[in-house]
């Protein structure tokens, strides 16, 4: 711990007596639950929860925040992840009463604003997309993945197809290979070419009629567009395989080209990535799911629908996969990606994308020298390195991402993909300025020349950060999960 | 075009292209093939400014019957209890608010502190022993609950008490489509489990049995009886719970359960048409290595400072993949956060209050509503804050007439269950005041004359 760091817990800050709460006195005659409920489901004693004030509410949590990098205040050049500035009019938005106080069980008439809102919404990312429905409950692109490939085995079984497996590259995100096998299929993986793009012979001679779906990044999690992706698709279909886009890097292709016109089946969108709803400290997010028409019937429930200037939910449609959340999906996420949307318009849009391929392949530029480059540019939206000259000098990916902590930047992903030895996977976003991807590059270049002339600093690092390197092993051999009183 | 939400200027631009040795954006597209491109702009509505877009949204916003302008008597599931102020202004700090899930753990202790202290308030309230950091919501926890029930036991059914609400039911059968789970209901004919229907239904095949409590008609289910049930079988106890709802109420945990599962909005989420929610998640210890989802765990650092980190990555999808025990990554953290800071808030006292007050006023609301001519309680099963109200009259029609009046008046439940055709879900929180139930229960006299 640096000097004068806050090692506090709320639990720690308990003093028997205090209160932070207003909740006005009870108004109604009986008041005394001991007298209303029956005594065995009442609970014996209170729950030990921190006894605080407000003030000590709010300077704690101001505290933690500190704790934190976040977008706001630190770049963030995760990638995979496109942690892009998130506006804060969304917020406002989201938080006007008619949309944040309003039930998820009113009823459609009394709803009409938050239909419409997600009417148009779905109708937005259709056309982003080039598919032909969406539907927004998913709650994260995981979810979206586990309805996409639910919708996909639907609609073979609707065919008397029995297809059991899904062939997923070996550069997927994890969530892929686990979204699939929770839907019931057997994951294949396929081998992708030294460069990260797929090996389309080898994909020919494993597509067969037991394969239910191919599942793809694009761009593939190298940051490079896959050149032969409109034959990939074609092949699918050949054999009546679907294919699905794992849609996290839609960031780079916006108004550029869409899943559908490339022949893709399915794709998923998350909002927190391309559509700018905040990340949260890992969530909430949004991962609506889009389908060519084939697979319409088989959407989550309900679907909202228009007939002349009225919205509806359409629950009965004897096809569907079902349901994937209680309500409609994360609407408070879905009002902030329509403001985005709104706000940017098509060419804006667009230039979002223009402008994240220029910040990533300015990046890579500049860092060709002092680390590999995993796949020649140009790339798409991201690019990764490899730190495999630096290791050969006793300097890791992870030692690389230490060190820039200390440096005033958040670290890039790193080991992924798995393809790549000691990866860096940097996403600058379009949102960065020159200054920013300038000052970025400097920290890089010179923990490359630490590696070769100064590597306590980098075994030591972080150092500014409110704790050092932090022991793994010890957090998972002796799982402590809970605050405990000292006793 | 110039964008606010864009640095580079076109002359940055052209500097950045020189750089890179580019004569065009255009140039760097060229792994594209030409006849993937999209040859026309999307065809999308026009970028609009801001104040045309605020006008744009509160005119949306205007045209829904939220529980700011109305009086708000609905749940099923989404409860409009107190959220205190310092809520908001703690989450919307950017370092929180726009931060990643915590990989690089030294530069976000903050956010790991909080869902340290987000497991420790769950893991209390549920009477369990470990919570995780949180599922997308209550209905997606209970279908983990169910998988994970079903991967621990190595059976095949899992049973549900139909207390338990008919959209989790729902949602519980397509996680459970793809690894087969076999469901099974059991009736609540009189608002409660069939609790001898349940023991003959529970076997050697079943992974676990499901009840809700308080449940989806708002009435209380007998924990302990339901946990022998599945115990006696070698089936796990889940248990779905409203955690606001923990200060009075016995956690499941202390009653037999092995899982309890539960929508935690209440806890300081707003109700935001049904999403973001709060899926809370926490199991017994030798339960945790199959757990869903991310957890916090303490250690030290290499000073031996305390530090906080996610640990048992071994269970999840960037690790395991095909064989995760969920393939959940991006959770509801902030959410998580709202609850952490709630609870806080609220502290030992504060929460039972919450409890208390809505018991308190919702037993005041059913026996003013009761009196009504032709009004009834449909069950006679003790209740929580929450009631099935029997009308002579359509209860949409009932809750529509009274919307123009200002009140959500409840939640209809003939989309649910068919032979409740009559009845109208009533929640009461300790937000509501004397006064507006009285108001309330003149104008549903009105309304069913």
């Amino acid at each position: 711990m640096s000097a004068g760091a806050y090692d506090k817990l709320i639990f720690e800050l308990s003093s028997p007596g205090r209160e932070a709460f207003s909740l006005a006195g009870a108004d109604v005659p009986e008041s005394d639950v001991r007298k209303i409920l029956p005594e065995k489901h009442l609970r014996r004693d209170a729950p030990a929860l921190p006894e605080v004030s407000e003030f000590d509410v709010v300077r704690h949590y101001s505290r933690l925040s500190r704790m934190n990098y976040g977008v706001d205040t630190h770049f963030y050049p995760l990638g995979s992840c496109t942690m892009k500035y998130n506006p804060k009019l969304n917020e406002d938005m989201a938080r006007l009463a008619g949309f944040a106080r309003l039930h998820p069980l009113a009823a459609e008439a009394v709803a009409q604003g938050a239909l419409q809102l997600m009417h148009e919404l779905a109708r937005d990312l259709a056309e982003i997309a080039g598919m032909d429905a969406v539907s927004l409950q998913p709650a994260a692109g995981a979810q979206g993945e586990l309805a996409g490939v639910l919708m996909i085995r639907a609609y073979h079984r609707s065919r008397g197809e029995k297809r059991t497996k899904v062939l997923v590259p070996d550069s997927a995100h994890g969530t892929n290979p686990a979204s699939t096998a929770i839907a019931g299929y057997e994951v294949v993986e396929v081998k992708s070419l030294p460069n990260g793009e797929v090996d389309v012979d080898a994909l020919a001679r494993t597509l067969d009629t037991d394969v239910a779906a191919f599942m793809i990044t694009v761009p593939n999690t190298l940051g490079m567009f896959e050149p032969r992706i409109v034959e990939i698709t074609e092949l699918c279909h050949a054999k009546g395989v679907q294919v699905y886009m794992d849609g996290a890097n839609l960031n780079a292709i916006l108004g550029i080209t869409r899943p559908g016109d490339l022949g893709f089946d399915v794709c998923h969108f998350n909002l927190h990535k391309t559509f700018t709803t905040p990340h949260g400290g890992g969530g909430p997010g949004a991962g609506p799911v889009g389908v060519r028409a084939h697979l319409e019937p088989f959407l989550p429930v309900p679907v909202v629908t228009k007939d002349g200037d009225a919205y509806a939910l359409d629950w009965k449609r004897p096809k569907s996969i079902g349901k994937l959340q209680a309500f409609l999906g994360n609407f408070g996420m879905l009002v902030r990606a329509y403001t985005y949307i709104r706000t940017m318009g098509p060419d804006g849009l667009r230039s979002v994308s223009d402008n994240a391929i220029l910040n990533a392949n300015y990046i890579m530029k500049r860092l060709e020298k002092a680390y590999d480059i995993a796949v020649p540019g140009p790339c798409m939206h991201e690019c990764v390195l490899s730190a495999r000259r630096q290791k050969k000098l006793g300097v890791t990916a992870t030692d690389i991402a230490k060190r820039l902590l200390d440096l005033g930047f958040y670290a890039p992903s790193t080991y992924f993909p798995l393809i790549v030895e000691e990866a860096l996977m940097i996403e600058p976003t379009e949102t960065e300025a020159k200054e920013t991807l300038d000052a970025f590059c400097d920290a890089m270049i010179q923990i490359a020349r630490e590696a070769e002339t100064n590597v306590a600093v980098i075994h030591d690092a972080p150092v500014t950060t409110p704790v050092r390197r932090l022991d793994q092993t010890k957090a998972a051999r002796e799982p402590n999960l809970r605050w405990t009183p000292r006793a | 075009m110039a964008s606010r939400f864009i640095a580079n200027t076109p002359e940055e631009q052209k500097r950045m292209l020189g750089v890179i040795g580019a004569a065009s954006l255009e140039e760097l597209l060229v792994r594209i093939p030409a006849k993937a491109r999209l040859p026309r702009a999307l065809g999308l509505p026009a970028a609009m400014a801001e104040t045309d877009l605020i006008r744009h949204m509160k005119a949306l916003a205007a045209r829904n019957a939220d529980a700011d302008a109305h009086v708000c008597f609905m749940g099923g599931g989404s409860y409009d209890h107190y959220v205190p102020s310092p809520i908001n202004h703690l989450i919307s700090r950017g370092e929180f608010f726009t931060a990643y899930t915590p990989y690089q753990p030294e530069a976000s202790q903050g956010t790991l502190r909080t869902i340290y202290e987000y497991q420790t308030m769950l893991a209390e309230l549920t009477g369990m022993d470990v919570a995780n950091a949180s599922i997308y919501d209550g209905a997606s926890s209970l279908a983990e609950a169910a998988l994970m029930a079903h991967a621990a036991t190595g059976r095949g059914e899992v049973v549900l008490s139909r207390g338990v609400n008919p959209l989790y039911r729902r949602v519980v059968a397509t996680y459970g489509e793809g690894p087969g789970v076999r469901l099974r209901d059991v009736a609540a004919p009189e608002g409660v489990t069939d609790l001898a229907a349940a023991k003959k239904a529970v076997g050697p095949k079943t992974a676990a049995l499901v009840v809700q409590t308080p449940n989806f008609y708002g009435c209380l289910e007998d924990v302990a009886a339901a946990a022998e049930i599945a115990h006696a079988a070698g089936a796990l106890l889940v248990v779905a719970a409203d955690p606001v709802n923990l200060g009075v109420l016995e956690g499941p945990g202390k009653l037999g359960a092995d899982i309890v599962v539960g929508e935690g909005q209440g806890l300081g989420v707003p109700m935001s048409f049904g999403g973001p929610n709060l899926g809370v998640f926490a199991a017994k210890n030798d339960l945790v290595r199959r757990m869903p989802g991310r957890l916090v765990g303490a250690t030290v650092d290499r000073d031996g400072a305390r530090g906080f980190v996610l640990t048992l990555q071994t269970r999840e999808q960037h690790i395991r993949r095909a064989k995760a025990t969920s393939n959940i990554c991006t959770n509801v953290a902030l959410c998580a956060l709202m609850a952490t800071i709630y609870l806080a808030t609220l502290g030992r006292r504060g929460l039972v209050r919450v409890g208390e007050l809505s018991a308190a006023k919702a037993h005041y609301a059913a026996e003013r509503l009761a009196k009504i001519p032709g009004v009834s309680l449909r069950f006679a099963a003790p209740f929580f804050k929450e009631f099935a109200l029997k009308l002579p009259k359509s209860p949409e029609r009932v809750a529509a007439r009274l919307a123009r009046q200002g009140f959500l008046a409840g939640v209809p439940l003939k989309s649910f269950d068919r032979t409740l055709a009559d009845c109208l879900l009533v929640a009461v929180t300790e937000q509501r005041t004397k006064d507006e139930i009285d108001a309330f229960v003149a104008a549903l006299e009105k309304a069913v004359a």
